[in-house]
């Protein structure tokens, strides 16, 4: 039975062959079987790590909080320089210019990100605009977040920063940004479960050094990441708890 | 236009839960949050600071080592009624989150409000410390907040 490996459904497109090639890196690196599953819904994948199909996973920072706590996994590696924030745009040509001009019945482009529509939610809070008094319309990816305050359909959208920045020039020069976080803490972490403990030095070990390796070095590349490091397991729960006074 | 707009300055009595005391410059000046900032800190179990971010220290106007070791109630504003930090402290120290808006004291007299949320660090069952993150405010739970702590002092 091979081991699974999944990754949050966040990931940009450019980099789904990234993954494959760091699952056949991993299975070089460690001598073992292992099988890439990946998902474009956050509740289905949920869904299925909840059913224990899961053993290592690339996990957004909401859903870390229950594979940590709930299901026993353990963090291995977060990657290099790169935290989670959360841009609220609007169209460019739109007269709002602070989140707090925003009205009740405002309709609101988001993804099922859990991350970034908890976050987008808690910088609306000023505004006094909660999912009470918003049309919310949840859309598959932020090209669609993007075409929809465009297209007039939407009056504001919630986008992963780093999402925003890989949107086309073209794009981008059509929206705003109203705000732009800056937590600087959460980011996604890379968890093992338990059917991997007798693997995890070696996880760890291999991660920790693949920027050291030619090979390694292009998977990074591909995967969009500059290479991993350590996470011990207080850093692991202090981000647990941060996010924890973010959710209800 | 050009009127003297000199900021209110007065010196003020802070009296603390624990019996201490000191007396505080209060300048009646807001200091707007920062936009898309969460200010954290963390504390051990009785309120003395183990951590505090940039937007933490940026917004309370201390150094980060007058920070740590402090306790928190370094913040404490005049305006704020203690039966709000009985609040905070009996409902953390049940284990459950807290909740709440506080109007802070930075170094300079001035103040920030914010929307604060406590919640105990539990650690192989055991409760190792709280963790309190803030983020912006509305203006109008600010106003609401103000009329009710006024009615609690
Ligand atoms: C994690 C944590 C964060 C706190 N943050 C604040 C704060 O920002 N401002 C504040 O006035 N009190 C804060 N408190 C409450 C203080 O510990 C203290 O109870 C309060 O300032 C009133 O002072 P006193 O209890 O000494 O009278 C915090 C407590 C904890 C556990």
């Amino acid at each position: 039975m091979p081991l699974n490996l999944t990754v949050s459904p966040d990931f940009a497109p450019d980099h789904i062959s990234g993954w494959f090639y760091f699952n056949t890196f991993l299975q070089r690196q460690l001598g073992i079987p292992i099988h890439l599953e990946l998902y474009d819904s956050f509740a289905k994948q949920r869904e299925d790590i909840r059913q224990g199909k899961v053993d290592l996973s690339y996990a957004n920072p909401y859903d870390a909080s229950m594979l940590v706590r709930e299901l026993g996994f353990k963090a291995l590696a977060k990657p290099k320089q790169k935290t989670d924030e959360t841009v609220i745009a609007v169209s460019a040509h739109s007269d709002i210019t602070a989140v707090e001009e925003l009205k009740p019945g405002s309709v609101l482009a988001t993804t099922d990100d859990p991350d970034v529509h908890t976050m987008g939610m808690i910088m609306l809070e000023s505004a006094d605009l909660d999912e009470s008094n918003i049309e919310l319309k949840t859309l598959k990816n932020y090209v669609l977040v993007a075409k929809s305050l465009l297209k007039g359909e939407a009056d504001v959208g919630f986008f992963l920063k780093q999402g925003y920045d890989e949107l086309s020039q073209l794009i981008r020069s059509e929206m705003r940004p109203l705000v732009s976080s800056q937590i600087g803490v959460i980011h996604h972490v890379l968890l093992a479960g338990p059917a991997f403990n007798e693997h995890q030095e070696a996880l760890s070990q291999t991660l920790l050094t693949m920027v050291d390796d030619p090979k390694g070095q292009g998977v990074l590349k591909n995967m969009g990441l500059v290479g991993w490091e350590a996470m011990s397991e207080e850093d692991t729960e202090f981000m647990i708890d941060l996010i924890d006074t973010l959710v209800e | 236009m050009s009127e003297d707009k000199k900021t209110p300055t007065r010196e003020e009595r802070i009296r603390y839960f624990d019996g201490s005391e000191r007396v505080a410059t209060i300048v009646d000046e807001e200091i707007p949050y920062p936009d898309g900032k969460l200010i954290v800190s963390r504390t051990d179990i009785k309120g003395f600071i183990t951590h505090a971010n940039q937007a933490f220290v940026d917004m309370s106007g201390y150094t980060r080592e007058e920070l740590i070791g402090a306790n928190h109630n370094i913040l404490r504003h005049p305006d704020m009624p203690a039966v709000a930090f009985k609040g905070l402290w009996d409902t953390v120290e049940k284990g459950e989150k807290w909740q709440g808006f506080v109007k802070n004291l930075r170094k300079d007299g001035t103040y920030y409000w914010v929307k604060a949320t406590v919640i105990p660090n539990i650690r192989n069952g055991q409760l190792m410390g709280y963790t309190s993150v803030r983020r912006k405010p509305s203006r109008s739970k600010i106003r609401e907040s103000e009329a009710l702590y006024a009615t609690l002092m």
